[in-house]
């Protein structure tokens, strides 16, 4: 091991009570306990200053802690502890990538050669705390040059402790001996011996400790005279990140149901922030309250089956990722108002999918563009107004088919950027040139344009020698004065949905009161319905 | 003191007298202009004005749809972002994209009645970001659209005031009244067709000859900011000079005459085939029946049986 090595622990006190006051931060200045164990035997397990000064204790049952009227009582939450460590180990990989997860409430970190980035040793243990912190966690670091060093001082002393190197004993050696975490056997060794403190133990001499208790022992007094050296366990940082929320009363509001949403984006992309990516996609699974279809049936059989939560899923993708959690919670509040759960909620669980930061440079001369994540903001709430799937960019389909085309997502990351560039070049140096606007040669003489009707309209059409010679739909009528076609075209017939249409361009004279007097149609006769439309007019 | 302020108003006139021709007139800046795409526009009314609201109007045929066409392809083909607020769902994407729109750079969006456009329209123009915004209201029944209040026209155009979009609004009647920069009001021509008179033997075939070759359309500036139209002065007679200033007379073709086939070569093909499928695009065969008109049972199949056919039934 080099000279330079330094370790970092990273320990969070009272881990259960700390992984629901992070999900409830108002809950931190409440009397709290957490309850846990089978149902009839619930036990308290965690509990926070406020709830211990009223006299609750730690192995209480829930109907004793329920005598205090102001102490709030939690059930215990894995998933939230789960969530907890999984923020605790972004808090982790945003200082350095080299992590050993050591318990769910403790770190070790290898903090070698960070002084360039975070300056001396205490500068790095209080950026470690202070990020614990905006996690909504109180941790506490401690560095040392040993590991095993660090990772009990952390547990023993509260904010951030630097050991200097050769002194590790010093600090070590008031600590007791149950820091180390002995076996049980070995425990009850030293309390027969008398060895209490570390100071006792590292004091032994290493040929008897040996006989007595074996490599064991020997590892442990080791430790205790700071002298035990171990490699780190890296743990492979996570690429999915995930949130959940457990409702006591399931929530049917909107409004309520932002603020946990809200609450929850915001814990993600913090955690996201801080290993420097963003978030591509999110997912929402809701849990509904259950639903009872058979709520008039009390037959036994009925009564003995649990009800099975139903899902409702959300998902949100972003043309590009972001890190915005307003404007994601906007997104997803649209989202749900067009397509609300059928039924309260329960519990939620979310999901983001991350990936790199955008970097985006920009150009002189590509034209300015609306920025995607307002653009995206837009589409939502023009979707919510339009509808879903009225709203994208047209792609045609490789169909003769009439009016073949499917709306896609629009989307400012998919426009070809080289393309646009290139064309933008090319109209700076148009302009620079002076030249005209447009040389319009025999091409860019405009083309024609159809104005679709959609659906198309029925229409009478009367024929004279298989020409049509009359018209009428839309309450108006005319003669057809000139006309081409027909223009037969078919397809899919070796599918389920054939076509075969004729079309026809009519010029068409209105009689009558119409206010349309004169027009170009295109009319088409559906061979298999046996029937006459009007598909557009020329415009 | 107004004696002295008007004597030396009247100096810096005098001073100025030759280079500046109004000193003291307040000039609002000229809005930047972008190509609608038609020359004879272009020279009429200097383009579509940037930051202002743009009314183009006219009856059915008129060529008011063409000439959104050719400025979306003008705007797309710059590398800029347009949107299509279309009130009826009336855009055709194939003809767009034979005019040379760019579809992937076009926000389409479809709406059932003239409300749903009017929020959408807000709401594109507050996201902000794009060229151009249209809003095709030549679909919509003209009640619902005179129904719309003037405060709504102030409003959109306060929106895209000191912007770079263009607001394009297009219908059937005039309705932005004063709060439109630039107002022109189209009115279509004589059409041509390619055969007038059908001199063939049977009368049971039509012949495909008689295409649909496009129109005139004249386009006549009622409303122009940034150019000032010519008063007509009480007592004299309006010029067909100043009439023939204000008018932009252009073609509309139909594009039978043009295929998307990349080879260039111009190809005899009706409007509503104009995008052709790739699998489908060796149709040479099928052209040549449109040279002359043939038994409907003599007409070649095409090899592609599993793509859909295409005939032209002479």
């Amino acid at each position: 091991m080099s000279p330079a090595a330094l370790f970092g622990a990273v320990y969070v006190p009272n881990f259960i009570l700390q992984a629901i006051g992070r999900c409830e931060p108002e809950l931190r200045t409440q009397p709290l306990a957490i309850i846990d164990g089978p149902p009839p035997t619930h036990q308290v397990v965690a509990l926070n200053r406020l709830a211990e000064i009223r006299g609750v204790a730690r192995g209480m049952t829930k109907a004793a802690v329920t005598q205090f009227a102001q102490v709030t009582i939690r059930p215990r939450c894995k998933v939230r502890e789960e969530a907890a460590h999984a923020a605790l180990l972004d808090v982790a990989w945003s200082i350095t990538p080299r992590v050993e997860d050591a318990a769910p409430d403790t770190l070790l970190i290898d903090i070698s050669g960070l002084a360039s980035l975070f300056g001396n040793a205490q500068a790095i243990a209080c950026e470690i705390a202070s990020r614990a912190c905006t996690f909504g966690m109180q941790a506490h670091v401690a560095i040392s040059a040993n590991v095993e060093t660090a990772r009990i001082i952390a547990r023993a002393l509260p904010g951030p402790t630097v050991v200097p190197e050769g002194e590790e004993s010093r600090f070590l050696e008031t600590l007791p001996v149950s820091m180390l975490s002995p076996s049980q056997e070995l425990s009850d060794i030293f309390d027969r011996w008398g060895v209490a403190t570390c100071k006792a133990l590292a004091s032994l001499p290493v040929l008897a400790l040996s006989e007595c208790v074996g490599q064991e022992g020997i590892r442990l007094q080791a430790i205790a005279s700071g002298k035990g050296m171990r490699p780190l366990l890296l743990a492979e940082p996570a690429q999915h990140f995930e949130e959940w929320f457990e409702l006591d009363e399931a929530v049917d509001d909107l409004e309520a149901l932002s603020f946990l949403l809200g609450r929850l984006l915001d814990q993600l992309s913090a955690r996201l922030s801080a290993r420097a990516l963003s978030i591509a996609a999110v997912q929402v699974n809701f849990e509904l309250q259950p639903a009872f279809d058979h709520a008039f049936d009390t037959s036994r059989e009925l009564l003995r089956v649990k009800p099975t939560a139903r899902t409702f899923s959300c998902n949100l993708e972003l043309p590009v990722p972001t890190r915005d959690s307003k404007l994601l919670l906007k997104l997803l509040r649209l989202r749900l108002q067009s397509r609300p759960p059928d039924a309260p909620i329960q519990k939620i669980h979310m999901a983001a999918q991350s990936s790199l930061a955008r970097i985006t440079q920009g150009s002189l001369f590509v034209p300015a563009a609306p920025d995607p994540d307002k653009l995206e903001l837009t589409i939502a709430r023009i979707m919510a107004v339009v509808g879903e799937g009225n709203v994208g960019s047209p792609h045609l389909l490789d169909s003769h088919r009439p009016d073949a085309f499917h709306m896609q997502k629009f989307s400012i990351a998919t426009i070809d950027v080289n393309a646009s560039e290139s064309a933008a070049k090319r109209s700076t140096k148009n302009n620079l040139q002076n030249s005209p606007p447009n040389h319009h040669s025999k091409k860019d003489v405009p083309a024609i344009a159809l104005h679709v009707f959609r659906p198309p309209v029925p229409a009478r059409v009367r024929l004279q020698g298989n020409k049509p010679a009359f018209a009428s739909f839309q309450g108006r009528s005319g003669k057809v004065v000139q006309a081409s076609g027909p223009w037969r075209s078919s397809g899919q017939w070796w599918e389920d949905q054939p076509w075969q249409e004729d079309a026809w361009d009519l010029e068409i004279v209105f009689s009558g009161e119409s206010p349309v007097r004169h027009g170009w149609y295109r009319f088409c006769y559906d061979r298999l319905q046996e029937k006459w439309f009007v598909r557009g007019v020329y415009d | 003191m107004l004696a002295t302020s008007n004597a030396l108003r009247l100096h810096v006139e005098s001073a100025l007298a030759g280079r500046v021709a109004s000193p003291f007139r307040f000039q609002e800046p000229q809005p930047i202009t972008a190509s609608a795409g038609i020359a004879a526009v272009d020279q009429l009314a200097g383009g579509l004005p940037r930051g202002c609201l743009t009314e183009v109007f006219g009856g059915i045929s008129t060529g008011i749809t063409s000439l959104l066409h050719t400025a979306l392809a003008a705007r797309t083909a710059n590398a800029e972002v347009c949107a299509l607020v279309d009130a009826q769902d009336s855009f055709d994407p194939g003809c767009a994209q034979f005019a040379g729109v760019s579809l992937q750079q076009l926000l389409w969006v479809r709406c059932r009645n003239v409300d749903q456009a009017l929020r959408s329209v807000d709401l594109l123009l507050h996201g902000g970001g794009f060229s151009l915004v249209a809003v095709d209201l030549s679909g919509a029944p003209a009640r619902l659209i005179r129904q719309i209040p003037l405060s709504f026209w102030f409003r959109l155009r306060r929106t895209v005031e000191n912007t770079s979009t263009i607001l394009l609004v297009l219908s059937r009647e005039s309705n932005a009244k004063t709060c439109a920069s630039l107002v022109l009001r189209m009115e279509r021509e004589v059409a041509r067709w390619s055969l007038q008179d059908r001199q063939y033997p049977s009368r049971d075939f039509h012949t495909p000859a008689s295409l649909l070759d496009g129109w005139t359309t004249t386009a006549e500036m009622i409303r122009c900011k940034a150019r000032r139209k010519n008063i007509a002065v009480i007592g004299r007679a309006k010029t067909f000079a100043n009439q023939d200033a204000e008018l932009a007379r252009f073609d509309l073709r139909s594009n039978h005459f043009l295929s998307v086939d990349s080879s260039g070569g111009d190809s005899l093909l009706p409007s509503h085939y104009a995008v052709i499928p790739s699998e489908a695009r060796n149709l040479s065969s099928t052209l040549a029946l449109a040279e002359t008109p043939l038994d409907p049972s003599a007409a070649p199949q095409t090899n592609h049986l599993e793509t859909e056919r295409t005939q032209n039934f002479g």
